[in-house]
């Protein structure tokens, strides 16, 4: 395997130690002090179940670029990429309304343990996406400007393992958050 | 803004730092050997910084009820002091060894990522700057290299310190595990032909296996730094017991980090041991497989122990019995080890040069600092001498009788290689035996003080029997131990300019770092032959009776009895 995609997953398995301890503390600080009852009304699941979905679309998204760019056809494959971008943007644009939303209502992280907690998780959730897309948003430049030849193959597919990777997070801060809020 | 200097590629193996061109060449360097050398300058100087801090500590605590430091000082040089020698001093020196040798271990001429080694370099430099900026920004952080919260939240600490502290260690920890893909992915992709994986050097082995180590531990400290972080800044609850946070979680998660940390820090030089016993013992390592297996069972263990270090805390019996029983499970496979040198020594023809000595010095003083570790795991012992000078004592004989030591072995063996100088026999014994007598003389009455009740990270005690003249003692020792460091130094500086022209392989060693030329020139090995076993020089110096021919005579055999 080439060295760019094992240098990507063995950095993606390191990241995950990282949402680890985040989830772990999240459960943890969650469900002390009585916290969560009174803080998960906060949540709006159909809401953030809609950007979910854009979220998770755009791993399909970026499947479909990889399988383009392996048969050459560098078309479909900038289609399918831009879609990727559009769709993590508005995985951001909801996250950040979200956040406006919560703070107009006064749930900061600074209001109990359970805002501290999910403002974390969350954040740092967002901030990956936002480096993958800004590093989607190189590939896609550096495309559009022929700097892309097939050797450079494996730049994109190991950006497209980290975008999986932080869809895959996302699934588990989604069920962790949100889903268990309605247990 | 383009930056548009020209920088010419380096002629000389060591560019002179003393002209514009060579400093720009050190400065900007992709290459491997010279990144090593600085990580490896970086460690010494920060150890300089450290052992500063440590002898104001010895010289508060020479006698009873002195006023050489004051509490609030005396609190900022402990936590720096031990900051520093995990993170500023044993850290870079384990990757520098790595990052200059590994490469060449394994018969290639580069690392898999140039540009990220690099990268790993700076910030990590950059880390270790700002711990010491906070001098500058109204104190050193004040509150022991862990950070107990609450101690270390704002109501308690209102100083710059602890900020200091958080993102000085966190973009250290970026670099570290940097440094960790980088030798994960060479050694998997960047092998000379023919070299397989078990035939892999035992110091490559450990460097893979610790990079595992580094990949897991380190985002775990990154993420409960983030916390105390986000508790100080943006005034979070994650560690504010008032407000519902969990002091006890900060404590799981550095611990959590931070007993693997202990073991990132060991197994390299484990690894280091492992080349320097075979080749002063004039034999084959003995049990190979063992040591490298039981290094992956120290990596597995190492993250089920990390509640030992937090029996007083009071999570009770069950808790502790399973953390207690794993604890003492984690010393067998670094208990196989020591078997595993001491069988390789065991009918060899014996040299005892200084790089030898060291190694044996880290067999005797990892163990004593062991055996104290097994006593910790049983919680009553451990309730009895937590936060006593004995932890001080035991830290101190696994990190430097362990650690340090391990790089003192290597510092020995491959100096001719990075020099192409021999460091001086006669100053390095002198070195040698004032290091391993200060060392032991220094802590070994650490355990006495501990079992006496003196508690640790106290600025003075009062005047009882037996503890001034400990402690007096102690801190004889420790000058004595400073007086090894000092020419230690002298001897790289002696050795520089006159030392023996060491030629390509001056210990006859069978590794492949010692085909090329010595320091090696920029591009590593024009040509490498193909690796047919563990001793590829061995099977180049004696065609009659290769390594390779034996082992398949032993599969052969294997299949026979079958």
């Amino acid at each position: 395997m080439n060295k760019n995609r094992i240098l990507m997953f063995f950095f993606v398995g390191s990241e995950s130690f990282f949402f680890l301890a985040l989830i772990i503390s999240y459960i943890y600080f969650s469900h002390t002090g009585g916290v969560l009852s009174e803080s998960s009304h906060y949540l709006d699941i159909k809401r953030t179940g809609i950007f979910t979905i854009a979220l998770l679309s755009s791993s399909i998204t970026i499947f479909l670029a990889d399988v383009s760019l392996k048969r050459l056809n560098r078309k479909a494959h900038r289609i399918w990429l831009a879609a990727t971008i559009i769709l993590g943007l508005i995985f951001i644009l909801g996250q950040t309304t979200e956040y406006l939303k919560l703070y107009k209502l006064n749930f900061t992280i600074s209001k109990n343990v359970f805002g501290s907690a999910f403002f974390t998780l969350t954040g740092f959730h967002g901030l990956h996406v936002l480096i993958g897309l800004l590093v989607l948003l190189i590939v896609l430049i550096m495309i559009n400007n022929g700097k892309f030849k097939t050797i450079e193959h494996t730049a994109f597919s190991s950006a497209a393992i980290y975008w999986h990777f932080v869809d895959a997070v996302w699934i588990v801060v989604f069920s962790v958050v949100y889903l268990g809020a309605l247990i | 803004m383009k930056l548009n200097i020209h920088i010419p590629e380096p002629t000389k193996p060591i560019p002179d730092i003393r002209t514009g061109e060579g400093l720009l060449q050190w400065l900007s360097t992709v290459d491997h050997k010279l990144i090593g050398i600085m990580y490896l300058c970086t460690a010494l100087f920060f150890f300089v910084l450290g052992f500063g801090e440590a002898l104001m500590m010895r010289i508060q605590l020479m006698r009873p009820l002195n006023n050489f430091l004051s509490p609030e000082a005396y609190n900022q040089i402990f936590t720096t002091h031990g900051t520093n020698m995990i993170f500023l001093v044993l850290t870079p020196m384990l990757l520098g060894f790595a990052t200059y040798s590994l490469p060449l271990m394994i018969g290639a001429n580069e690392m898999a990522f140039p540009r990220l080694n690099a990268f790993s370099y700076w910030i990590f430099l950059l880390g270790g700057l700002i711990l010491y900026a906070s001098f500058f920004a109204g104190g050193m952080p004040n509150v022991g290299w862990f950070s107990y919260a609450p101690l270390s939240e704002r109501f308690f600490s209102s100083t710059k310190g602890v900020d200091y502290w958080v993102i000085s260690l966190l973009l250290m920890g970026i670099g570290s595990v940097g440094a960790a893909l980088n030798f994960v992915v060479t050694t998997l992709t960047m092998r000379t032909k023919g070299i397989l994986m078990n035939q892999l050097p035992l110091f490559v082995w450990m460097v893979f296996i610790n990079s595992f180590l580094i990949l897991a531990a380190f985002p775990v400290l990154n993420a409960a730094l983030f916390m105390i972080l986000i508790d100080r800044q943006f005034d979070a609850h994650f560690f504010v017991s008032a407000t519902g946070g969990s002091p006890v979680m900060w404590q799981h998660l550095f611990w959590g980090f931070g007993h693997p940390e202990v073991y990132i820090l060991a197994l390299p030089a484990f690894g280091m041991v492992s080349e320097v016993i075979p080749v002063f013992s004039r034999k084959p390592i003995f049990g190979y497989e063992f040591i490298a297996a039981s290094s992956v069972a120290i990596m597995l263990l190492s993250f089920g122990v990390w509640a030992h270090h937090m029996f007083a805390v009071g999570l009770g019996t069950t808790f502790n019995a399973f953390f207690a029983a794993s604890s003492m499970l984690i010393a067998v496979p670094t208990g196989i080890k020591i078997f595993n040198w001491i069988a390789t020594m065991w009918g060899g023809s014996v040299q005892l040069k200084t790089a030898m000595l060291f190694a044996l010095a880290l067999v005797v003083n990892f163990t004593i600092g062991g055996l104290s570790g097994v006593g910790f795991s049983l919680v009553p012992v451990d309730w009895r001498l937590t936060d006593t000078y004995f932890v001080v004592a035991h830290i101190h004989y696994v990190l430097i009788g362990g650690s340090l030591t391990g790089g003192f072995a290597a510092a020995y063996y491959w100096f001719p290689k990075i020099t192409g100088r021999m460091l001086s026999e006669k100053i390095g014994k002198w070195h040698f035996w004032l290091y391993f007598i200060g060392f032991n003389c220094t802590f070994f009455v650490f355990h006495f003080l501990g079992l006496l009740g003196m508690p640790r990270r106290v600025y003075t005690y009062p005047d009882l029997p037996y503890l001034g003249t400990l402690n007096l003692f102690s801190t004889i020792s420790a000058c004595v131990f400073g007086i090894s460091f000092i020419l230690f130094f002298w001897n790289i500086f002696y050795s520089l300019r006159h030392g023996k022209i060491a030629g390509n392989n001056p210990w006859n060693a069978w590794t492949l770092e010692w085909l090329t030329s010595s320091p090696p020139q920029q591009k590593n090995f024009e040509k490498v032959p193909l690796v047919r076993s563990r001793r590829p020089l061995w099977d180049m110096l004696h065609p009659e009776d290769p390594d390779w021919k034996r082992e398949n005579k032993n599969k052969i055999k294997k299949k026979g009895n079958e």
